[in-house]
């Protein structure tokens, strides 16, 4: 599998690692128990295309979002994470 | 002497005859050209038997002339260079080959397990299952082993192989498999378009069924066309053709296996050279003009020595000049088998008889049988006389029902063809079935790939030529490169017509599955209990499951099964084809990453002067870190270590430590971002002050610890530990760059970056008075316990100074520039020689920290919460934290959750292991009362004993209680009593001093 680094280009998949589903959302300090239950580990189990956590380990040490059909392994979008790069979010 | 070439006609071929070589198969010697293979070879010296059978012992003969041969697998070489199942009709000859037959004893013509035939009924489909069910012991003690000595392959070397295997990438933008004319034609178009090209050709000379078949191309002759074509390829700089590699696998996003057997066709490799190289080919399109296979036809006997496919028969009369009969019978059921006979003819070779199957045979043939004084038979091969020396007679059933025989010393068999779709198929497409050719053609290819030509199911020259060059021409065209192609070769399409056959009625075994004596009547047996799917089929009755992987059998027995259950062939379909097409050797995947070069190693900045000392070297990761500095006349480890220790804690030693994870934390938000990551708080310690800290996993457990300290209002400087350095930098990122991206903050690994040395001991401020500037003040006031700043060295050079100590001793941690990181070690030895100063490895290292009970890997586990570890008062109650909320559920509060504490033996004398459990004392050990284990461990000089860390339920509040420690594994069992973790210097006074 090649996943094209927002910062580095078409790579080969022994640079990356792979974390899981992008969608769950850190939940707010107050979200109580259920909320961070959920978020740590209730997983859709996706047949089809998912976006998902990337760690470009072996080049740029960004996070990327990669859209990816988990049937075929057809990557059809990558991202850079909102924090990913030099610049500040914002700023 | 070697014997003369019996079979080698006279002359023709594409072997050259100015370079004999001898080689020696089964202790015989024989002779044979460059240019043969070794079945090639075996054939022009009259060798018929070269195998006996997976199962049933049965004497074999060579079937096929490609890398589909089921039969004819030998042991090649010798020694530690043994490769057992290599396929004779790929194995190039060398001078001085030797190669052996597999599967017999004591001698291939003398099998003593061919007795097994007469237990044919009990090895029927799924024996394993039936014979050996019960009792169930029996199987590993008796049925297993007996079995793999009755049956089985060849023997592994059984020690290490002495070649080195290489790992390549390529990227290209049109890659071909095949140099047939398909193949050649695609690589033509495609380089005239200006694109990248690779091709990979599994044989070792260049051309495909041109080799064997000749033809006419653009009007000149196959031979004289392929010359003008390869000279043409070798002549575009971007186009790359590569013979000996087979490409064996396709993977996504358009990467492809290939293995090229560099040095295969040598008795060994030249120096420094490799045995072979794992290609990874990064392609945009791809072509896989891989040809088609001929298939076999199931009749009685259809596995004597002598009976084979029709078009390795031609294939080495044409192309290796040898004769595999004097007199041959062919049996097709379609009109690519007569090709054999032209060639036959044409080489001077008698044809015994034409055994056609179609209802109808063209004039020509009838006239040419006339002319050379052959008969036409109407009908099928039923059985063939013969044994080990090969065939003699062919018994036929005619059309209308009567009999016939034929006198013949070989039999050429002609199924059909089947495009070679495994490639096509690897992605889980699904062949589809077409009725013309009665053959699967590809369907549902990869993105980006195509098939062309015979492997599309086109077997025309004509075809080949045309459909090669126009999938060339579009693969560059849409990997970006509209060069002009040209024109497409042109040549006539040969008639093809088949009726298909896949299997006559008739007494005796007849095989479907060579490799794995699989026949017709297990295919049936296994429908008849039910085992009618495909995949069923398969793992009942092991078909198509041996090393060929049933590229001869899998079709036939998919037929022969649509037939018993009444289903047509694409209902039944086939089973899911997986990589890699032809056996890869694991030493080709594992390349040069074996032995010390298994993986990278990592050397600490002072390694080279440790091994100077004599140091004993531990892998740790991958890291090789000092354990101890033995010294003339110690007797073993443990009185190294000791005196480490006593030197440390009385005087001044030294360890290198710069294997923990080094992070620098730049940023206003520098804070604020360490307190999410930590339980405890790092926005308030003040810049020159370092603090020990602790961060969980989302989930509550605890992830790793370590120092943090603040170098200035905006930059932080973190360690983590050894093991967890690449994940905790990891770790961090995520929270950075996914969880908080609105917090200004920046990370820099710099673990490589700096030498970091612990400097421990009563003298350590003397021993850096001799190394630091004058100027810095290094006392109780002016750097304090937990202080932390950049200091000048001596010479000038700036250091960063943290006063932390892992010992308990009074201590500094020293980073420098990881260039000086050997300068630095020689100095300190240098400039501490006055006050003793001693080196110290990890095992010195280790024994303080369990002494002074500080935490580390074994109770690191993945399974302790921050209290366990005694830390719980360390955690926050005024912010948020990355596993704040789930470090606070029912079960990780639990009051009867196991605790480190400290145990010592009551017995002094005794010796402490880690991994012992923990019982009630007076109770007999089991899991009901298991109640924790002993994490680590070691002999502590300042206690003169044992002493060691364990997990313990509800551990602090047994302090003073005596408890069992059972080992099962050494067999000890033993009292220990639970203590207080800090053994040494538990109110600290000496760290502070």
């Amino acid at each position: 599998m090649r996943i094209v680094c927002p910062f580095c280009g078409e790579r080969e998949l022994g640079e990356f690692t792979y974390l899981g589903d992008a969608k769950p959302v850190r939940p707010a300090a107050d979200a109580g128990e259920d909320a961070v239950y959920d978020y740590v580990y209730l997983r859709d189990n996706i047949a089809g295309v998912m976006s998902e956590n990337w760690y470009h380990g072996g080049g740029c040490r960004a996070w990327l979002k990669v859209t990816r059909n988990t049937l075929t392994h057809e990557i059809s979008a990558v991202e850079p994470a909102a924090g990913a790069g030099a610049a500040k979010v914002g700023a | 002497m070697a014997v003369a070439q019996t079979n080698r006609l006279g002359n023709g071929g594409l072997i050259d005859r100015s370079a004999p070589l001898s080689f020696r198969f089964d202790g015989k010697s024989f002779s044979g050209f460059q240019g043969d293979t070794l079945a090639s070879a075996l054939v022009a010296n009259g060798v018929k038997l070269v195998g006996r059978s997976f199962k049933y012992h049965r004497p074999r003969g060579i079937l096929t002339a490609g890398s589909e041969e089921p039969n004819a697998l030998v042991e090649l070489r010798s020694g530690s260079r043994r490769e057992p199942n290599t396929k004779a009709t790929t194995a190039e000859l060398y001078e001085g080959l030797e190669a052996a037959s597999q599967n017999r004893w004591p001698s291939l013509r003398f099998d003593v397990m061919s007795v097994n035939q007469l237990f044919a009924p009990i090895f029927v489909a799924g024996f394993y299952y039936k014979t050996f069910m019960w009792p169930a012991k029996f199987w590993e003690a008796i049925y297993e082993p007996a079995i793999r000595r009755a049956a089985g392959l060849g023997r592994a070397a059984g020690v290490a192989d002495p070649d080195h295997y290489d790992k390549a990438w390529a990227h290209c933008d049109v890659l071909v498999a095949g140099s047939g004319p398909a193949g050649l034609a695609a690589a033509l178009a495609a380089g005239r378009s200006g694109a990248r090209v690779i091709l990979c050709e599994e044989d070792f000379a260049f051309g495909g069924r041109l080799l064997s078949d000749g033809g006419t191309i653009d009007g000149l002759p196959a031979a004289e066309w392929l010359l003008r074509t390869l000279a043409e390829l070798a002549a575009m700089p971007d186009v790359r053709i590569m013979n000996r590699t087979t490409l064996f696998g396709v993977y996504d996003g358009g990467t492809y296996g290939a293995l090229e057997r560099v040095n295969d066709h040598l008795p060994s490799p030249p120096e420094h050279q490799v045995r072979q190289r794992l290609w990874r080919i990064v392609a945009k399109r791809c072509v896989v003009a891989a040809g088609a296979l001929e298939r076999p036809i199931v009749f009685a006997g259809n596995d004597t020595p002598g009976v084979m496919m029709a078009s390795a028969m031609r294939t080495y009369v044409g192309r290796y000049a040898a004769a595999p009969a004097k007199r041959i019978a062919l049996f097709t059921n379609n009109e690519d088998g007569w090709r054999t006979v032209e060639t036959a003819l044409g080489a001077g070779l008698q044809i015994a008889a034409v055994i056609d199957a179609r209802p109808d045979i063209s004039s020509a043939h009838r006239s040419l049988a006339s002319k050379n004084g052959f008969t036409v038979l109407h009908g099928a091969v039923s059985g063939v006389d013969g044994g080990k020396d090969g065939v003699r007679k062919i018994a036929v059933s005619l059309t209308g029902g009567a009999r016939a025989e034929v006198e013949a010393d070989g039999l050429a068999v002609s199924g059909g063809w089947n495009p070679a779709v495994g490639l096509t198929s690897y992605h889980r497409g699904r062949p589809k079935w077409r009725d013309d050719i009665a053959a699967f053609v590809p369907d549902g290819a990869p993105p980006g790939m195509v098939a062309a030509g015979a492997a599309n199911g086109d077997f025309g020259l004509g075809a080949c030529l045309s459909q090669g060059f126009a999938a060339g021409a579009a693969a560059a065209h849409d990997a970006g490169h509209g060069g002009k192609a040209g024109t497409a070769p042109v040549a006539d399409d040969e008639a093809f017509s088949v009726t298909p056959l896949w299997h006559v009625a008739g007494k005796g075994k007849a095989f479907v599955d060579y490799q794995h004596d699989v026949t017709a009547s297990d295919i049936e047996l296994a429908q008849r209990e039910g085992f009618e799917s495909v995949e069923h089929l398969k793992r009942y009755t092991t078909l198509g499951m041996a090393t060929d992987q049933g590229k001869t059998s899998n079709v036939a027995g998919l037929a022969i099964m649509a037939a018993v259950s009444g289903r047509s062939i694409p209902e039944t379909g086939t089973t899911i084809y997986r990589p890699p097409y032809v056996p890869v050797a694991i030493g080709a995947f594992a390349g040069h990453h074996r032995d010390e070069t298994f993986h990278a190693t990592r050397l600490t900045p002072s390694h080279h002067w440790a091994a100077e000392q004599g140091a004993v070297f531990v892998d740790t990761g991958l890291w090789k870190r000092a354990q101890w500095y033995p010294r003339a006349g110690e007797k073993d480890w443990l009185e190294s270590v000791t005196r480490e220790v006593k030197a440390v804690r009385s005087g001044v030693g030294f360890c290198d430590v710069s294997t923990l994870g080094k992070i620098d934390v730049h940023g206003p938000d520098a804070g604020a971002f360490l307190d999410r990551v930590y339980i405890n708080t790092f926005s308030n310690l003040a810049v020159g002050k370092a603090r020990y800290g602790l961060m969980l996993r989302e989930d509550g457990i605890v992830y790793d610890d370590g120092t943090t300290s603040r170098l200035a209002e905006d930059h932080y400087f973190l360690t983590t530990t050894t093991a967890k350095a690449g994940l905790v930098m990891q770790h961090l990122e995520f929270c950075r760059q996914v969880l908080f991206p609105e917090l200004d903050v920046q990370l820099t690994s710099v673990s490589d970056q700096w030498a970091q040395f612990s400097i421990a001991g009563p003298k350590t401020r003397d021993l850096l008075k001799e190394i630091v500037d004058p100027t810095e003040d290094l006392s109780n006031e002016g750097f304090p316990f937990m202080g932390a700043r950049e200091v000048a060295l001596r010479g000038g050079i700036k250091a960063r100074l943290f006063r932390i100590s892992f010992s308990g001793e009074m201590a500094f941690e020293i980073s420098v520039p990881a260039r000086y990181g050997e300068a630095m070690a020689r100095n300190l030895m240098l400039a501490g020689k006055s006050f003793g100063v001693t080196p110290y490895g990890t095992e010195a290292l280790g024994v303080m920290r369990i002494e002074k009970g500080h935490i580390a890997g074994p109770e690191l586990s993945g399974t302790t919460t921050a209290a366990d570890l005694g830390l719980d008062k360390m955690m926050s109650t005024k912010k948020d934290f990355i596993g704040r909320v789930m470090a606070g559920r029912e079960a990780l509060v639990a009051p009867d959750r196991q605790v480190v504490v400290g145990i010592k033996p009551t017995d002094k004398a005794r010796r402490l292991r880690s991994g012992a459990h923990i019982i009630p004392k007076g109770q007999t050990p089991g899991p009901g009362n298991d109640q924790g284990y002993v994490t680590s461990v070691c002999f502590s000089p300042a206690s003169d004993q044992w002493i060691g860390l364990a997990l313990v339920e509800r551990g602090r509040e047994r302090i003073g209680e005596i408890v069992h420690a059972h080992d099962p594994i050494r067999g000890e069992d033993y009292d220990v009593e639970l203590c207080n973790p800090v053994f040494y210097d538990p109110d600290g006074g000496r760290q502070r001093g």
